[in-house]
């Protein structure tokens, strides 16, 4: 079979297409953690941003509005979360899980009236640029904003917690809180920044799914990505650029086992379905196996609660 | 997990409410339990269109969202029946057994099973739409329309119901182009909007220049629309999703046998049925035809459209060979609703296996 190389080009376009929900909310999640809260309810927001952009696109007619009302949606749901953990001092756990089944109910109930509504094109760069190198052009162009926003956050990201005074402030608070608060960091502060920061990131995730990635509203739209974005989370062994690596893998298998049932490849087609799953943990887990390294990037009071600052 | 505890919650609450207010009304009252939500824009939500006609006709109704096809589903079928409803309808294949099972506790209620086949007590009645004899007439549109003889399929679970539906759909197009390719995806998801447009993507990406769906989700045809290629619709209209990409769409109308069932009960003729209703009897709907395509292929099609629902014409006409070689159908002679019921078999020319 000749492999034509624009084909080659098409199939990592839509491989990194379809990684960059998980990136978003990864990445959130990521900084949410390593501030030593450990909020399970990323499927939640991410639905809540998905009903908000699309429900804000339908009646505004504002593609801006809705991006940035969806993650100010997610910012909103994940204030109550951050006033239940870190006022209240529930436990993280069922907190988490609680806004999950909270997000996925409300959304269900706002979406009722935006079933069967088409979505708007939304606008993408570099159009024109599509067809001017082969195998490149098609990755690097004609994408929208979101696209080249997830990309560059592992990025950022990494930055922000290793070069930044106020990720070191973040890392500070997730590795030992008591310390940080005597050092006179307002550990409440900060965990509240990172949580919501957090519900940005999925809301704009959500946003993605429901704005651009497949224009529509549909009830449990997310289809569990919130919690293979958690996973991601760990696996990486909260590393951003390790979620960028993973999210590519899982991103990338699914597609192509699609495309070798397509050709015709004789594998049970089940294993074809897990097979993103597996790979993508056994991946992370080999190039994450430095134990050292994983107990210097775990962030040590996760999900424990702090109540001494008040 | 999570959704299950959702929907129980929701459904108990359901239930409460229905149970208080229920049980001194005289009217018929219907119920309907669905396996999804009214919200999915597929199967359950044409149900739901169905169910608001027989409260259009003037009839009470209550209905259940997300019901697991598990004791649950018996749970909510003993409330329901409890509460007062005369005719309950369960509209997934897996409640067959629950249904049965509370139907023999329940004599006086009556209980319509969608898709099942047994009727093991006299009050259970069950029935199914001829979908195949739609995707007989996406099969010809397909085969027409495509230039590169690669047709995209996007799948769902191996049952005979998609089994049957890839193999009419098939036969249809090879009988307009000899030379097409049928390519089958499975996505292992009813509805599922980004697994079902990466699915698509694929299948365009490999050459298909025309995509049918078994799924629910409009995801498919807007990445139709997008790669500029054709698609249908599934389930419902979806024209509107995709303007220039929908053809036609096969659509679910349940709603007259729901108010004729609904209305027997309170004539009082209701009986024990097994209905298999297609294109004929309305169930099975094709949308309008997209003036894309030339105006023989329409006429064509709504020919066939007619002979379909005049049973002049039959989806598994023979001879139908499997991929093997093996004669299904003999010349002449037309598959059986017993050989359509558990059609298992790709007919030739479906290339892959089907999965185990």
């Amino acid at each position: 079979m000749i492999v034509d190389i624009n084909f080659i080009g098409l199939i990592i376009a839509s491989i990194m297409a379809s990684a960059v929900p998980l990136i978003l909310a990864s990445c959130g999640e990521l900084i949410t953690e390593r501030s030593g809260v450990l909020n399970l309810g990323v499927e939640g927001m991410m639905i809540i941003g998905a009903i908000s952009g699309f429900a804000l696109m339908t009646v505004t007619g504002s593609l801006i509005i809705a991006v940035f009302g969806a993650m100010l949606a997610g910012v909103l749901i994940s204030t109550i979360f951050a006033f239940l953990t870190q006022t209240l001092i529930t436990n993280h756990v069922a907190t988490g899980l609680a806004l999950t089944i909270f997000g996925i109910g409300i959304s269900a109930m706002i979406g009722k009236n935006f079933v069967g509504i088409p979505g708007k094109e939304f606008p993408v760069l570099f159009e024109g640029l599509k067809d001017t190198m082969p195998l490149i052009s098609p990755i690097l162009f004609g994408h929208s904003i979101v696209f080249y926003f997830a990309f560059a956050l592992p990025f950022i990201t990494s930055y922000f917690l290793k070069k930044t005074k106020i990720g070191l402030i973040v890392r500070a608070v997730g590795d030992s809180p008591e310390s940080a608060s005597n050092q006179g960091i307002n550990v409440r502060l900060v965990r509240y920044a990172c949580i919501l920061y957090g519900g940005a990131m999925c809301g704009l995730a959500g946003a993605y799914l429901s704005m651009i990635y497949t224009p529509q509203w549909i009830e449990n739209m997310t289809g569990g990505r919130g919690w293979i974005a958690l996973a991601l989370v760990v696996f990486s062994t909260w590393n951003p650029i390790k979620i960028l690596i993973g999210a590519m893998i899982f991103g990338g298998l699914t597609i192509i086992q699609f495309h070798m049932q397509a050709i015709g490849v004789r594998i049970p087609v089940q294993f074809l379905t897990a097979l993103p799953y597996i790979v993508t943990i056994i991946v992370l887990v080999v190039i994450s196996r430095d134990s050292r390294k994983i107990r210097l990037s775990t962030p040590s009071s996760l999900g424990k609660s702090f109540h001494k600052d008040n | 997990m999570h959704k299950f505890f959702i929907r129980s919650f929701v459904s108990s609450l359901v239930l409460l409410f229905t149970f208080t207010v229920a049980a001194t009304a005289k009217d018929v009252k219907a119920a309907f339990v669905y396996i999804g939500p009214t919200g999915d824009h597929g199967w359950t939500y044409q149900h739901d269109v169905g169910r608001k006609a027989v409260e259009a006709a003037g009839f009470k109704t209550t209905y259940v969202e997300g019901v697991p096809e598990s004791a649950d589903a018996e749970r909510v079928l003993r409330q329901l029946a409890n509460s007062g409803h005369d005719v309950i309808f369960t509209t997934s294949f897996g409640y067959m057994n629950p249904t049965n099972k509370v139907a023999k506790e329940f004599p006086n209620v009556k209980f319509e099973h969608a898709t099942g086949y047994k009727r093991e007590h006299p009050n259970v009645s069950t029935y199914a739409a001829r979908f195949y004899e739609g995707r007989t007439i996406l099969g010809t549109i397909a085969g027409t329309m495509t230039k590169s003889n690669v047709i995209g399929y996007v799948a769902s679970f191996p049952i005979p119901e998609v089994i049957r539906g890839i193999n009419s759909f098939t036969l249809a197009a090879q009988k307009v182009n000899p030379n097409i390719k049928t390519k089958i995806v499975w996505a292992f998801t009813w509805y599922d909007p980004g697994k079902e447009a990466e699915a698509a993507k694929a299948l365009i990406d490999q050459g298909a220049d025309v995509i049918a769906q078994h799924t629910d989700s409009t995801a498919i045809v807007q990445i139709a629309e997008k790669a500029g290629v054709y698609a249908f619709g599934q389930a419902s209209d979806m024209d509107k999703f995709a303007p220039k990409a929908v053809l036609t769409s096969v659509e679910n109308n349940w709603g007259p046998y729901y108010v004729d069932r609904v209305k027997a009960v309170a004539n009082g003729t209701w009986s024990q049925k097994d209905t298999w209703h297609g294109i004929g009897d309305g169930m099975v709907v094709i949308s309008d035809l997209d003036s894309q395509m030339p105006a023989d292929l329409r006429s064509k099609v709504k020919k066939l459209q007619a002979d379909l629902a005049s049973g002049k014409v039959h989806s598994f006409t023979g001879p139908i060979y499997d991929q093997k070689g093996n004669l299904m159908v003999a010349e002449g002679k037309t598959a059986d609703d017993g050989m359509l019921a558990g059609m298992m078999t790709y007919v030739k020319g479906v290339e892959g296996d089907i999965p185990k």
